[in-house]
């Protein structure tokens, strides 16, 4: 806690000066030295936040949550917002990485006036483990693996995308049932997505036992998982040509009670929850978003629907055979907290009126498809076919190789737009994986939507945003 | 006005990639301008933006207006009323890569053009705070260049152990 940062005026580069070593961390923060208690170790430098006579007006803007666009003439203008505030009647907060309501490593730092806030701003890559450079160094093949660890909470989705963007480039057409498994795994993964989101929110609404109960139901769906794929998370189920697996015998019971069980239980949910007057009052009209906002900020999935826009990409854009299903898309009308979790509790209402139509529409057939560039054979066919067995070693040691080409994929993941880009040139990796992950473009919400609440809504409003720090950092 | 409209106006015409989107291509110069216009044509939602490092890469497929550099910055931009993607496609010079930012268009587009900053070395000129993101701040490199290793640990084995 000894040293001592400068911070230059061009707002870019941070000086460390070891003339002011001596200089005690009170008589900084009496003269404003704003950097002056975080030791040189863990200072993040010019990502942090700054202050306010540091940072430039339009910087200065989007930690105060004005985002609409300037040529709109909506806009809120930079100059105008009390920027003459002395800095001695405000204190700048770092809350995280290490916080419990932080949902992972999220670090923000809060200027506070009181209670107040007054700005945000979000500092992260505390998880950054290079998944985007990794992923150039595996086959398509192992891709999954490294994919299906970013958004820890839905991985069967990031498998999906990455599956779909691949086959998309090597133009390979998916059997009936794989597609239907697919969507099948994919909403019961959103179901337990949105289960935890439950669990965390009513723990950080201070209702402990919503934790307990929703991590139970969530356990019935990660049994099944594990009955089915063998891995409870981070599956690595959904994989390019297919899935790894046929559904195990008997799944229609198995997913017949997940679905009868949790429906019950989400009416359970709603007495525990949705009527109980000191959760509302902590809700309700907390966190407020507009429509051209959430557009601006690109945010997506129940961030955007809470707004009222009815966008989710399974309507607006369908995917695997979402076209051949009956669901609702729900959508909120103030855009506050209440009305995200309204939006998550019916999804997983209407995940489980999708699995029960998938329990009536699965098609006999294939579970991958059956072209030996692609998929593996089977263990039996090694034995005595040659051909297997050459195809077997080619694709677990070179892979199959991917025509040149570009493209961009998106799932609607539990949290938004799940994208992938991925540029293919020619060989058996990919030349470059991009990640848009829902997470990361949500994140820039939380300036607007902070600003001006109390810090203990803080709290309230993290957790609605929902953020992933696997898939934010990745 | 359609996208096809906007890239008979900019000289480039666009190209269908594998997963059916247009693809736009534009140069520096008129990057902002075209995306003001495609925002302006319905496009609310800048959903995505990276840089590409195309060092080593055996050849692309680019229109013949289009000459190719080391970089390129691709944004998907989507039209939630008309219900599709276009995809802008800029090359970016390996001498100075620097390029507009879309800050004061989409203010969704800043923690984007940070990640593609701090992982590819593209700078955004107008960006209002252009500082790494994912990286530590005191990081060198930038590494999802092509050039930058990838880096690995080296394996020591031991002798090997006797019967036990």
């Amino acid at each position: 806690m000894n040293d001592d940062t400068t911070v230059n005026d061009d707002a870019v580069s941070v000086d460390f000066d070891d003339d002011l070593l001596e200089t005690s961390v009170v008589d900084n923060i009496v003269t404003g030295n704003q950097a002056a208690w975080s030791s040189r170790e863990t200072s993040e430098g010019a990502q942090e936040l700054r202050r306010r006579d540091a940072t430039q007006a339009d910087e200065l803007g989007r930690e105060s949550g004005a985002v609409l666009r300037l040529s709109d003439g909506v806009v809120l203008d930079p100059t105008q917002i009390d920027i003459d505030r002395p800095d001695d009647e405000t204190m700048i907060l770092n809350m995280g990485p290490q916080h419990p309501s932080t949902h992972g490593v999220l670090r923000l730092m809060l200027e506070l006036d009181g209670e107040t806030v007054l700005r945000t701003k979000p500092i992260i890559g505390y998880l950054h483990t290079g998944m985007e450079k990794q992923a150039e160094a595996l086959t398509y093949v192992q891709g999954c693996t490294n994919v299906t660890r970013m958004d820890y909470m839905s991985p069967l989705f990031n498998e999906l995308v990455f599956s779909l963007a691949a086959e998309s480039l090597l133009g390979v057409e998916m059997p009936e049932r794989a597609t239907w498994i697919r969507m099948l795994m994919c909403e019961l993964n959103r179901m337990a997505s949105h289960l935890v989101w439950m669990a965390t929110n009513g723990m950080d609404m201070g209702s402990s036992s919503m934790m307990i109960y929703a991590f139970r139901e969530r356990e019935m769906i990660l049994s099944f998982f594990e009955k089915t794929t063998g891995l409870r998370m981070n599956t690595n189920y959904i994989r390019p040509g297919g899935v790894a697996a046929d559904l195990p015998d008997g799944w229609e019971d198995d997913v017949a009670v997940i679905c009868d069980t949790i429906l019950e239980r989400t009416y359970e949910y709603d007495d525990l929850l949705t009527g109980q007057p000191i959760f509302r009052e902590r809700q309700e009209g907390v966190g407020n978003l507009t429509a051209e906002e959430a557009l601006a900020l690109s945010l997506t999935g129940p961030l955007l629907r809470s707004t009222g826009v009815p966008w989710d990409l399974r309507r607006s854009m369908p995917y695997l055979n979402y076209d051949q299903v009956e669901f609702d898309v729900i959508v909120g009308i103030y855009g506050d907290n209440f009305d995200r979790y309204a939006i998550r509790l019916n999804e997983i209402r209407e995940s489980i009126r999708i699995v029960r139509q998938i329990l009536e529409k699965m098609p006999r057939g294939d579970y991958r498809v059956q072209d030996p560039k692609v998929t593996p054979p089977p263990r039996g066919r090694i034995d005595e076919s040659m051909e297997s067995l050459i195809h077997h070693f080619k694709l677990f040691t070179e892979g199959f190789k991917v025509p040149e080409g570009e493209t961009y994929v998106a799932v609607e993941s539990p949290r938004g737009e799940l994208g992938v880009y991925l540029v293919s040139d020619g060989s058996s990796k990919p030349f470059r994986m991009h990640v848009r992950g829902p997470s990361f473009g949500n994140l820039q919400a939380l300036p607007l939507l902070l600003r001006g609440g109390m810090m203990s809504d803080a709290v309230a409003v993290i957790s609605s945003v929902d953020p992933v720090m696997g898939e934010v950092d990745r | 006005m359609s996208v096809t409209a906007i890239g008979a106006l900019e000289g480039f015409a666009p190209t269908t990639s594998a997963d059916g989107t247009q693809s736009v291509f534009t140069d520096l110069g008129r990057y902002h301008t075209l995306i003001s216009q495609l925002r302006d044509s319905g496009f609310e939602m800048l959903v995505d933006l990276c840089g590409v490092d195309y060092l080593g890469h055996p050849g692309r497929s680019l229109p013949e207006a289009v000459a190719p550099e080391r970089f390129e910055v691709v944004v998907n931009m989507l039209s939630l009323s008309q219900k599709r993607r276009v995809r802008v496609r800029v090359q970016v010079s390996e001498h100075t890569p620097v390029i507009d930012s879309l800050f004061d268009l989409y203010p969704g587009s800043e923690a984007m053009e940070r990640e593609a900053f701090d992982l590819i070395g593209i700078r955004f000129a107008g960006h209002p705070d252009l500082t790494r993101i994912l990286m530590p701040d005191d990081w060198e490199g930038h590494p999802l260049r092509k050039d930058y290793g990838i880096g690995r640990i080296p394996v020591q084995f031991k002798e090997t152990p006797g019967p036990r």
